[in-house]
């Protein structure tokens, strides 16, 4: 019984659902964010664990997940800048009343 | 990796269970700086589990960049916006939250589903595990040279856009004077200007 290519991606499907439920539910928009990089991490560990199961010779997962972490980080710096803006315009960081375009 | 397999096992199963209770306590705890330290907890099992499937240069660069810079930037956002406030309470949120773990836990169901019935082409073939550090850097300067230089102009768009949203300026009430008027189509917000001008 070995590590098998199964295992990685149980695990990644388990930490996507988790962050899809909490970019959904919360409330804090810091928490938004978040759930966001928990989103972008489960996609890490797909990519990982094809990269090591189906193409261990020329690992392009691998150049796939740098590039995600890149991404993940640019997104990081400017969704808080934004949290940050919001925060400064209306008071507050509640999701609910993030409403100016609703309706 | 040449660990011993019980050894592999054992070692997944603990980074699986911190990684999931972390994840858990992120998006369930009440307190967003508890939430904020076990996402570090997430990104370090992660980086563990990179170990285990031979790619040591992506989980050192998860740790470097995950735990040492967006972990410590979503630190200072918590500080920044540090407000205690008792969220206004909304109507019939149970429904919304039980159909959300209702989504959540089919979409997980039906990943589960799919994961185990597909059968994966998986490549036996055994390569020295101690030269993924070189395939990468073949592969940026290579193949990928080009989503590797635009992901340079990324990271500066990225830190050039934060800069200018996070930046608060107050702009001083003047009155207008004929230099106003002749710049008057320009941005309100303009950096300083030079010293010698």
């Amino acid at each position: 019984m070995e590590l098998q290519l199964e295992y990685f991606l149980l695990l990644g499907a388990a930490l996507f659902c988790i962050g899809i439920y909490g970019l959904v539910t919360s409330r804090n928009a810091v928490r938004v964010l978040m759930s966001v990089e928990l989103l972008l991490n489960a996609v890490n560990l797909n990519l990982m664990g094809f990269s090591n199961f189906l193409d261990p010779v020329e690992i392009k997962g691998q150049v796939f997940t740098v590039f995600v972490i890149t991404v993940a980080a640019a997104e990081a710096a400017v969704g808080l800048a934004i949290i940050l803006a919001i925060y400064r315009n209306r008071d507050t960081i509640d999701m609910e009343q993030f409403n100016l375009l609703k309706w | 990796m040449n660990l011993a397999e019980g050894v592999q096992i054992v070692s997944f199963g603990i980074l699986a269970v911190m990684m999931l209770g972390a994840a858990l306590g992120v998006v369930l705890l009440n307190q967003i700086v508890y939430s904020a330290f076990l996402l570090g907890g997430v990104f370090m099992s992660i980086s563990g589990l990179y170990i285990l499937l031979n790619a040591d240069f992506v989980a050192a660069a998860q740790i470097l960049i995950y735990v040492g810079a967006v972990n410590v930037l979503i630190l200072f956002a918590i500080m920044l916006v540090n407000k205690k406030e008792e969220f206004k309470p909304v109507r019939n949120r149970w429904i919304r939250q039980g159909a959300t773990a209702l989504v959540c836990v089919g979409l997980l169901a039906l990943l589960s589903t799919m994961v185990l019935a597909t059968p994966w082409a998986v490549d036996t073939t055994t390569v020295n595990a101690s030269s993924t550090i070189i395939q990468i850097g073949k592969h940026f300067f290579s193949d990928f040279l080009l989503p590797f230089e635009l992901a340079s102009v990324l990271l500066l768009m990225a830190m050039v856009g934060a800069i200018i949203l996070a930046r608060r300026d107050f702009i001083p009430e003047r009155k207008a004077t004929t230099t106003e008027v002749e710049t008057a189509l320009t941005l309100p917000e303009r950096p300083r200007e030079l010293s010698g001008s």
